[in-house]
């Protein structure tokens, strides 16, 4: 019997070779080609009065130069407005190099291809640009005063309102025993993933198609934008992603101006070109995330019940907005957690700033939600003077309440329904797993010892999955090796053990047998991409489905060969045999020979498979309704997102002198649903609890006034390295399946980085006894909140100590 | 991030280093390139002549005796951090060198380059102010011995003309009694410090301490008499207050002037305690 293998810790069949160097991306591809360097704005805002490429044209090695009036038809359209929604009034978009006006340091100008990097480098510095500067944007203030414009068409620098409410939230707040109000800001990140952006073209004029190599979350939704771009048909373009060196988000924005000028210049040129971004151009020239002011105000009975909450943000989305509103909805939408208010207002405003575009990074607005619901928590219970997972506890919605309709409109404009979950269960076995109760006597033991130490928990409820569809395609050859062939991308997530632990199940196939494609367009050409932690949701079922058709027609061709009734078929170890006979069995690969009668045989094992040989003599030899081959492909379209569930709690200690913060202890309890591989799911967690902590303590991005990204290097930009990220994460897991899919899979990559501002700011609050209202925060900042706590509490001298330091949340109260 | 073109030559000898620099008004020496290449890259520095001496062998030693620690040009921070001889003569080197980046880096990156890079940012020119070392600097015109004190001129830059090779980097060795602590607070581990002590006390006979990243140039600073009572809670604070009215501690995007200025105070202490006590212990 076949060993099950969802749910088995099986270990990944990539890591050998990725960690052995054997990994092949974008720029190890092409060696040779022509490349390509970017003349980038240096300001944040200005007219491009002139551009003279000229002495360019002298550098040896030199081969081409485009500037915008070298951009004809849809090139010299602005780049799409990939997801419109009716609220995105004033959507604008870049074009693929600057049109007379810079919005942005890093800003794309000019377009250089030479016979190599340095030599593109060398002309792009060479280029002479002249720039009337115009008054920069930095920073939601600076767009909500609207004393400047980032687009002179765009009053307020405002691009989307969007209001969404249950019930009336301004009323019941009002009638509402308790009242707080909390404002709230959480800085900008990035993805910053390990390989930055990087697109490789090569035109086959004998063949007229252009094949194009991109580190891509989307390989058809590239496809799409070239060809239409280019004036292609679809069929003329292939797009392949090689192997990709990390998303996290920001890769799944297309087309990025390169990922279109390259395919551009090597039609125009004949020859491979090739473009690799470097660190210093992915902070200025890519995307960033999650800089919003949020205001709340909440009422609430004496338990800590929500009784009315609205909540106003101010989303800044940077010089375009080609993605939409994706991120400010989620953050609206998903800010509702595991809670059920009873009436529930959000509004936000989505603002221009002349900084670097804002599109999903992990999370995808979601750390911003959970951070203004944690934090109103976290002020309820200080308020009320309560435990504050009790006044979680109050809030949460029961398990025999799903399917809970939260009544508004989720990112994919259907409705936020959560399909399935435990939330007491959660808190339980988070609470248990970090010893919740008994924290008190580690607070006083440490404090005897002089130290000061705090511990924070954050709840979060993630939509993943989202439509519209993914599929699968599963061919097995004759030599019985299966080869899924699935169109979503993988940028390390593991997709080829996770999907082929799924087809050996299915298909009762040996692990080993299996081997996955990802996001090649020559193998599938219907495909979405890998984003809102959908891969395992919508391409695992996707290739379930795909599974069970293959099953089915392997069954149907071996009941005819072995003389038998199908249900008495079963399949083992890549055979198919009379259920308890496997002596007159037959292998898969005999049966995809049969599948697939042949006039020709060129081997031993396609002469059996001859018109002479198969099938019944009185019948077509490939049967209506039916087709050749042992292969199968299906589809996964959900009616709407399934919902993901966790809770995290951290230990940190402060240093009561020098205010670093050190974490001691960091647990999470985390529900996906169905567990595929466990050992992948735990390394998602890992991975985003690391990049949590870089959010929540180390990473910002820091520009200045005038518009200049002051840390665009990892020196500055302090990505937490091993030595910042607990040493030990303890995870526990529940498992509640979705009801909404074959294996009743839930989503897992983006939750371990969820909760961590709200996570870290409701530790370091509960060791300081300050609130914590903006995120990250680093020692300088927290020092500074002492020394203001301080100074507020009257004795400035006593700033350093640990007993004066524990006061009372400062807060606006009303009681009545 | 490629670097501007430049030549660049591998001389076999020291000799060789010495006249291929002096050939060029624009040449810069390359030895682990942990500070060079990333400027390079950056197009931040764009020399006409690398002179590549990390073919000159005889360059790279440690060799400590009673009066100190003599560290070669090519001796990687991993050879200096790892050896226990320096590590007994000059305690401090293997107490700066560990909060000094990281292994990768220390792997490549040398000692006497970090010194001369003059960051003041970094640990190895504060402990050399300290111990009031010095360096040698060779060029085709012979060799000079520029202490310590002369050395660091203002901000990443240093008294070395273009024209020389910082051959060697001598760190005096620690006088008996005395006991040593390095303090820093850095961002992330192994980062530059947002603000960094090192300190040697000898009781009864004299303390130093000097400071990193809260000042322009590495400053020494001598706490002898504030310490003279030992390391109490006021000494240790004049100590600090000392130390302020010599330096400026910045602000930047890592941490304000405000928090520097407490953290020199915090360090400080902490610093002159630890080093107080080591020199206890050590007297045992």
């Amino acid at each position: 019997m076949t060993t099950r293998m969802l749910g088995e810790k099986v270990q990944r069949v990539e890591d050998d070779r990725l960690l052995r160097g054997q990994g092949r991306y974008v720029d190890d591809l092409a060696q040779g080609a022509l490349e390509v360097a970017v003349l980038r704005s240096p300001h944040a805002h200005a007219r491009i009065v002139e551009i003279d490429v000229d002495p360019v044209l002298d550098v040896d090695g030199v081969v081409a130069v485009w500037t915008y009036d070298d951009l004809t038809g849809p090139m010299a359209e602005p780049l799409p407005l990939l997801i419109p929604h009716p609220a995105l009034t004033h959507g604008r978009t870049q074009h693929a190099l600057a049109k007379d006006e810079v919005n942005h340091v890093g800003e794309a100008i000019a377009f250089v291809v030479a016979e190599d990097r340095y030599v593109a480098e060398d002309a792009v510095s060479r280029i002479r640009v002249t720039y009337e500067p115009l008054p920069a944007v930095v920073g939601v203030e600076a767009a909500r005063s609207a004393e400047h414009l980032v687009h002179e068409d765009v009053p307020g620098n405002v691009a989307a309102r969007l209001e969404q409410a249950t019930g009336d939230a301004d009323a019941a707040i009002a009638a509402a025993p308790h009242r707080l109000s909390l404002d709230l800001e959480v800085e900008r990140s990035a993805s910053t993933p390990l390989e930055g952006r990087g697109t490789v073209a090569r035109w086959d004029p004998d063949a007229g198609r252009l094949t194009v190599w991109s580190s891509t979350q989307t390989s058809t939704g590239v496809r799409a934008a070239v060809a239409t771009k280019l004036g292609l048909d679809l069929g003329q373009v292939d797009v392949i992603t090689p192997d990709v060196g990390g998303g996290f988000g920001v890769k799944i924005v297309h087309p990025w101006p390169e990922e279109v000028l390259v395919p551009m210049a090597a039609m125009a040129l004949g020859r491979p070109v090739k473009f690799t971004e470097d660190r210093r151009e992915h902070f200025v020239s890519s995307a960033h995330e999650r800089g919003q002011l949020q205001h709340v105000d909440v009422g609430f009975d004496d338990e800590g019940r929500l009784l009315g909450m609205s909540v106003q943000l101010w989303h800044d989305h940077g010089a375009y907005i080609p993605y939409g509103l994706i991120v400010p909805i989620i953050t609206s939408t998903q800010a509702l957690g595991p809670y059920k208010p009873e009436a529930y207002k959000v509004v936000f405003e989505s603002l221009y700033t002349n900084t670097v575009i804002v599109t999903p990074y992990r999370g995808a607005g979601r750390p911003q939600g959970v951070f203004l619901m944690e934090r109103t928590m976290d002020a309820i219970a200080a308020y009320l003077g309560r435990d504050r997972a009790e006044v979680r506890a109050a809030n949460f919605i029961q398990p025999d309440e799903f399917p809970y309709d939260q009544r508004m409109t989720f990112q994919d404009g259907r409705p936020l329904v959560y399909d399935s979950g435990d939330y007491p269960q959660l808190l339980d076995k988070l609470k248990a797993l970090v010893g919740w109760d008994d924290f008190e006597s580690v607070r006083q033991e440490a404090r005897r010892e002089g130290r000061r130490v705090g511990i924070g928990l954050a709840c979060y409820v993630e939509g993943t999955g989202v439509g519209p569809y993914e599929g699968a395609h599963i061919n097995v050859e004759t030599t019985g090796k299966v080869k899924v062939a699935i169109g979503l991308t993988s940028q390390g997530q593991g997709h080829r053990t996770a999907f082929a632990q799924i087809v050996a199940d299915e298909l009762g196939v040996p692990f080993e047998d299996v081997e996955v494609t990802s996001g090649d367009t020559r193998r599938m050409g219907y495909a979405v991409g890998t984003f809102a932690s959908r891969a395992a949701v919508m391409s695992g079922s996707a290739v379930a489905l795909a599974a069970r058709q293959v099953k089915a027609k392997a069954l149907r061709i071996a009941a005819d060969a072995l003389e038998a009734a199908e249900e008495d078929l079963e399949i083992v170890d890549g055979h198919v045999q009379v259920r308890g006979a496997p002596a007159s069995r037959l292998a898969l690969g005999t049966v995809a020979v049969l599948s697939n009668p042949l006039r020709y045989a060129f081997d031993e094992a396609s002469k059996l498979a001859t018109q002479f040989t198969v099938g019944n003599p009185d019948k077509p030899p490939v049967e209506e309704d039916d087709e050749p081959g042992l292969e199968g492909r299906d589809f996964y379209s959900p009616e709407r997102s399934t919902f993901a569930a966790g809770m995290h709690a951290v230990v940190v200690e402060t240093d009561p002198d020098t205010a670093e913060v050190k974490i001691l202890r960091y647990a999470v309890v985390h529900d996906c649903g169905t567990l595929v591989n466990p050992m992948i799911v735990e390394g998602q967690i890992h991975g985003g609890v690391a990049q949590g902590v870089g959010g929540a303590l180390y990473e910002r991005m820091a520009y200045d006034e005038s518009g200049q990204l002051l840390n665009a290097s990892f020196m500055d930009f302090l990505m937490p390295y091993v030595t910042e990220v607990p040493e030990r994460i303890e995870v526990d897991h529940l498992e509640t399946p979705s009801p909404l899919n074959p294996l009743g899979i839930k989503g897992a990559g983006e939750a371990g980085v969820i909760p961590s501002a709200a996570l870290f700011a409701s530790a370091i609050e509960d060791a300081e006894g300050i609130p914590i209202r903006r995120m990250p925060i680093s020692p300088s900042e927290l020092y500074d909140l002492r020394r203001k706590a301080a100074e507020n509490a009257g004795s400035v001298e006593n700033a350093g100590s640990v007993e004066s330091a524990r006061s009372e949340p400062v807060e606006t109260k009303e009681s009545r | 991030m490629k670097p501007a073109p430049f030549e660049l030559v591998r001389p076999r000898s020291l000799d060789e280093a010495l006249e291929a620099l002096a050939s060029s008004p624009d040449a810069k020496v390359l030895a682990g390139g942990q500070s060079l290449v990333p400027l390079l890259s950056m197009r931040l520095a764009s020399p006409a002549l690398l002179v590549d001496i990390n073919g000159i062998g005889p360059l790279a030693y440690v060799r400590s005796d009673d009066d100190g620690v003599r560290v070669g040009a090519l001796a990687r921070h991993t050879d200096v951090l790892g050896d226990d001889e320096a590590a007994r003569v000059q305690p401090l080197l293997r107490k700066a060198l560990r909060l000094v980046a990281h292994a990768t880096i220390r792997n490549r990156g040398t000692t006497v380059g970090s010194v001369v890079h003059a960051d003041a940012s970094a640990e190895m020119p504060a402990v050399l102010a300290l111990t009031e070392g010095h360096v040698t600097a060779a060029s085709v015109d012979g060799r000079r011995r520029i202490p310590a004190g002369e050395l660091f001129v203002g901000p990443m830059e240093s008294s070395l003309r273009p024209d020389e090779v910082a051959v060697e980097a001598f760190f005096p060795a620690l006088p008996a009694g005395a006991g040593t602590a390095v303090e820093e607070v850095a961002r992330r581990h192994g980062d530059y410090a947002l603000c960094g002590v090192a300190a040697v006390v000898r009781p009864g006979e004299g303390a130093r301490v000097s400071y990193f990243s809260v000042c322009d140039v590495p400053v020494a600073v001598d706490v002898s008499e504030q310490l003279a009572g030992g390391p109490t809670d006021a000494a240790v604070a004049d100590a600090a207050e000392l130390a302020l009215t010599r330096l400026d501690p910045p602000a930047d995007i890592h941490a304000s002037a405000d928090y520097r200025r407490h953290l020199v105070r915090v360090l400080t202490a902490r610093a002159l305690r630890s080093a107080w006590d080591e020199a206890h212990e050590e007297g045992r």
